[in-house]
């Protein structure tokens, strides 16, 4: 089967499910707002604090609720033996495994669809005040999904995956959360653009790198 | 071991299989051969080795030693495509709670890149008696309705060797009967079936050939033409206990 076609597959029968059930976007959704509004009770509004944490408050909302989220998608492949009927049929199975990628990047990006408003509402700032701001949005956001699908996958098995995915993830994320975090507060700021450049192209090598590496070997591992 | 067919190569076969969890050794050297159109019932006690044994077959688990051909190509040499052939019934259902018995249909039908999907789909429901449900989701299905949707997903790509872990579990006699009239016309189509089941009646009723397996090994390998089926139970309970004890 074409490459492209089983994990458009995968895509659509994620976005169905989510779309009937809507179980991965509200548990994410409530954990995100939650904790974007209890920050703003903490800060004087407009003040330089705010300013300088803000990008740092947005990033840890989308990477903790996201951990929620990706624990719901892999337990529903979990449920019902769903994962090894993938496994069993004929197609690459990084096709299937990029598929759940997509998947849960889209409900990350819906996420931050809908906190970008927030902030405007609590913190009166503009997360996407620089049109460079959206490649650092799609960058980080797709090399999360990514890594955190690959953790999903392994800690999902595990009796107490709770907490196995973020032990699991976080020390992995640490690099591009550093960087949407320090390029976030750049364009919040105001300050010269030049200096996001760096972390934005070492989230787009960190992207590369586990793309490649996970295409190359992901049939392997996920075989016994 | 006995063949119903005329060719010669067999379709699958296995050599000198071993599988090993940790320290329990779920298959023991088992050789096994088997041919297109054939249809094996493996029997046997909990415990014995069928559901590894069929996991094996079906490349859903890896040997730790021994090997495995199809059409004499090891299974490692052969690509995703080969498993257009399987369908694959288990212990688990193998759909998704929160899409429709269509929905599903049509999915694992995509994957498989089935033509006139829907078609088929509704066809194999009505033969299984779901119709009806089509449209509700899996997660309000019963026990044995489950089973069902479980048979359509694996028939829904007319596949060539059908793997069957206690197909008939959950079922009443109503389905039960029509599962096996199902799987009849799949034997008649030349489809080879492998079959694990406790049920030593509807096992050996579709049977060509059958396995006894006890404690990882095949004890028994006999045609069920060559079996006295009024002695089968006795057989079973003395190969089953005695061998493997």
């Amino acid at each position: 089967m074409n490459y492209f076609k089983a994990l458009f597959t995968i895509v659509k029968k994620d976005v169905l499910m989510e779309m009937r059930t809507k179980e991965v976007v509200n548990a994410s959704l409530v954990f995100a707002i939650l904790l974007v509004i209890v920050f703003s009770f903490i800060m004087e509004p407009g003040s330089e604090v705010e300013k300088k944490i803000a990008g740092g408050i947005f990033w840890m909302a989308v990477t903790f609720s996201g951990i929620l989220g990706l624990n719901k998608t892999m337990m529903s492949e979990l449920e019902g033996g769903n994962f090894e009927a993938l496994m069993l049929a004929p197609v690459d199975k990084s096709a299937i495994f990029f598929g759940k990628v997509i998947s849960n990047m889209l409900v990350l990006i819906l996420l931050e669809i809908i906190l970008i408003p927030l902030f405007l509402i609590f913190y009166s700032i503009n997360i996407v005040s620089h049109p460079l701001m959206i490649a650092v949005l799609f960058l980080a956001t797709y090399g999360y999904a990514l890594v955190g699908t690959l953790f999903s996958m392994i800690s999902v098995r595990t009796n107490s995956r709770e907490i196995m995915l973020p032990l699991l993830l976080l020390p992995i994320m640490i690099p591009i959360l550093i960087a949407a975090i320090l390029s976030t507060n750049i364009f919040i700021s105001g300050s010269d653009i030049i200096y996001s450049y760096n972390w934005i192209k070492l989230t787009a090598v960190f992207d590369i790198i586990f793309t490649a590496v996970i295409f190359g070997i992901f049939s392997a591992i996920i075989e016994e | 071991m006995g063949s119903s067919n005329t060719e010669n190569t067999p379709l699958i076969s296995l050599k000198q299989a071993m599988k090993i969890y940790g320290h329990l050794t779920a298959l023991k050297k088992v050789d096994l051969d088997i041919f297109r159109g054939q249809s094996i019932t493996i029997f046997g006690p909990n415990g014995a080795g069928k559901s590894t044994l069929l996991k094996i077959l079906s490349m859903q688990s890896r040997l730790t030693s021994g090997s495995l051909l199809y059409n004499n190509i090891p299974y490692k040499k052969l690509n995703d495509d080969f498993r257009y052939n399987f369908g694959v019934i288990s212990h688990q259902p193998f759909v998704y709670g929160g899409l429709s018995a269509m929905e599903n249909l049509k999915f694992y039908g995509s994957l498989y890149n089935v033509s006139n999907v829907e078609e088929k789909a509704s066809e194999l429901l009505k033969q299984l008696d779901l119709y009806k449900r089509k449209d509700d989701l899996v997660r309000t299905f019963s026990r044995g309705m489950l089973q069902r949707i479980s048979i359509a997903r694996a028939l829904i790509h007319s596949p060539e060797i059908i793997f069957l872990d206690e197909p008939y579990t959950g079922l009443d006699s109503l389905a039960s009967n029509k599962l096996s009239i199902l799987l009849k016309e799949q034997l008649s189509n030349n489809k080879t079936i492998i079959m694990v089941t406790h049920d030593l009646i509807t096992g050996l009723d579709l049977a060509d050939t059958v396995l006894i397996m006890n404690k990882g090994k095949i004890v028994y390998n006999c045609k069920k033409s060559d079996i006295e089926q009024e002695n089968f139970h006795n057989i079973y309970l003395e190969t089953a206990v005695e061998k493997g004890a």
